[in-house]
């Protein structure tokens, strides 16, 4: 009887199993989805670690954009030129077609130069801090916090806290924006890696306020704007704007710039020669 | 609680006075591993409520048509094991064909769950409570938003630890455990409770 029992409990078991497996067999056909052959092909070359680094979720997210032509074919961190060479010849575009992005933090204020608030000794968080009236800690309602979420959402240690303001490591950078995500204030743009010069502030208040509460703010000075010989740079909302289809890199603003905070990209303007 | 509960009790018991991860204890590792923002929290929730009701319901006819009539109660947990993996994988494939809108919401969640020991769990006390259909289904739906409930609870919560200022030493899944803690602890208030009979 015991041997029974033992028989029927395989059986059945057996049975199920069998039965479920035939199920699960002809569902996988009847509710079968077509993938595009494309979003396959692309993730076979990916790396297949899920790091995020492009952006996307996980590497069948990043496919999935890449294969519907929305993401550039360039982005795959882990997977290098490499990778990105497969995925243009799969794509058919040119993979150094796609300009490197990077990011950039358009606020110079650090320890020293830009007037506090009030000193925060709160959590090292900054959206912790900006709970402190909706501003922040510094008194430029515009200015980078720098307690750091942007550097601990990156995953490519491109971003540090360097004396109180975010900067980022323009090499290391993939331009994958999660630090832009952490950011409360969301000040991070993404910027193309080949422009000579970026403008290292975004205060839009008037001249006057400015100088009170930062040393190294725009005070819209007009200086760049009349001294440049591309005539690539205007003033507005009291902060300078470069239009880089005019300008030539030439990085004399910089040197002009009494506030300093127009940003010399030295090694992207060779990078570009 | 047996095969006279109401609806009405088994619900609530469900939810709140007996919910699955406060008092019983059961689906802690998708609690404490979706649980740090709130969108992922209720997508699990959300996933967890569909998958609990089904396999309540699947697992009530193999229980009650197959295992039974054959003597073979012994192999419940084996049974319902195998029912509740077959059931997810099923439920995932239907999905991705029918509602692509409900499965890229719900993600990589659904089959998470195939492993989520509160599923199981309630199918288990199902057969326990020797409930009858409709009461196991709607124990396993119950239970479900009583899972939800504490998952987006403890979101809430753990998005406002960012920034709260404790030790050091209790950075990351300490602090977690702590608060997760004094969250049960909340919901032993309606341990005593009684309703109806």
């Amino acid at each position: 009887m015991d041997f029974m029992l033992i028989v029927k409990a395989v059986a059945v078991l057996g049975i199920m199993g069998a039965v479920f497996g035939a199920v699960l067999a002809f569902a996988a056909k009847i509710f079968y989805v077509e993938v595009d052959p494309k979003q396959e092909a692309v993730r076979e070359c990916l790396a297949g670690a899920n790091c995020g680094g492009c952006g996307y979720p996980g590497c069948d997210g990043y496919a999935a954009a890449v294969a519907a032509g929305k993401a550039p074919v360039n982005c795959c961190v882990a997977g290098g030129a490499a990778a990105a060479e497969k995925i243009a010849a799969i794509m058919g575009v040119d993979a150094g077609s796609e300009e490197k992005m990077v990011a950039f933090v358009p606020c110079s204020g650090g320890e020293g130069v830009a007037v506090k608030r009030f000193n925060y000794k709160g959590p090292q968080n900054c959206q912790a801090a900006m709970l402190f009236g909706g501003k922040s800690n510094k008194e430029c309602q515009f200015a980078c916090i720098g307690l750091g979420n942007c550097a601990k959402a990156c995953k490519f240690d491109a971003m540090h806290i360097v004396n109180g303001v975010a900067k980022v490591d323009r090499d290391k950078c993939v331009g994958c924006m999660a630090c832009a995500d952490a950011c409360p204030k969301k000040i991070i743009k993404k910027v193309p890696y080949s422009q000579a010069v970026l403008v290292g502030c975004r205060n839009q208040d008037k001249g006057a306020v400015t100088r009170k509460i930062c040393d190294v703010g725009c005070i819209g000075c007009m200086k760049c704007q009349r001294e440049c010989p591309a005539e690539a740079i205007k003033i507005e909302n009291f902060v300078c704007t470069i239009d880089y289809d005019k300008c030539v890199g030439c990085g004399h603003c910089s040197d002009i710039c009494p506030r300093g905070i127009l940003l010399y990209q030295a090694d992207s303007v060779k990078a570009a020669q | 609680m047996g095969a006279n509960t109401s609806l009405i009790t088994i619900a609530l018991s469900a939810i709140l006075i007996n919910n699955f991860i406060f008092s019983q204890f059961l689906g802690c590792c998708p609690f404490l591993g979706c649980s740090s923002k709130m969108d992922t929290a209720a997508g699990m929730g959300l996933a967890v409520i569909f998958v609990m009701g089904l396999a309540s319901a699947i697992c009530w006819v193999v229980n009650e048509y197959i295992l039974m009539p054959l003597g073979l109660g012994f192999l419940q947990t084996i049974a319902y094991i195998l029912v509740i993996a077959v059931l997810v994988q099923f439920v995932e494939m239907f999905l991705k064909k029918a509602v692509p809108s409900l499965y890229s919401a719900l993600g990589i969640y659904l089959p998470l769950i195939t492993t989520n020991c509160a599923v199981l769990g309630v199918v288990l006390l199902n057969t326990q409570y020797s409930f009858n259909f409709l009461q196991s289904v709607v124990y396993g739906i119950t239970g479900g938003i009583g899972f939800l409930v504490a998952i987006c609870l403890f979101a809430s919560v753990r998005e406002k630890l960012e920034f709260a200022d404790y030790p050091e030493c209790f950075e990351g899944f300490p602090i977690c455990l702590v608060s997760a803690g004094l969250l049960a602890l909340a919901f032993m208030g309606f341990s005593g409770m009684k309703i109806g009979g």
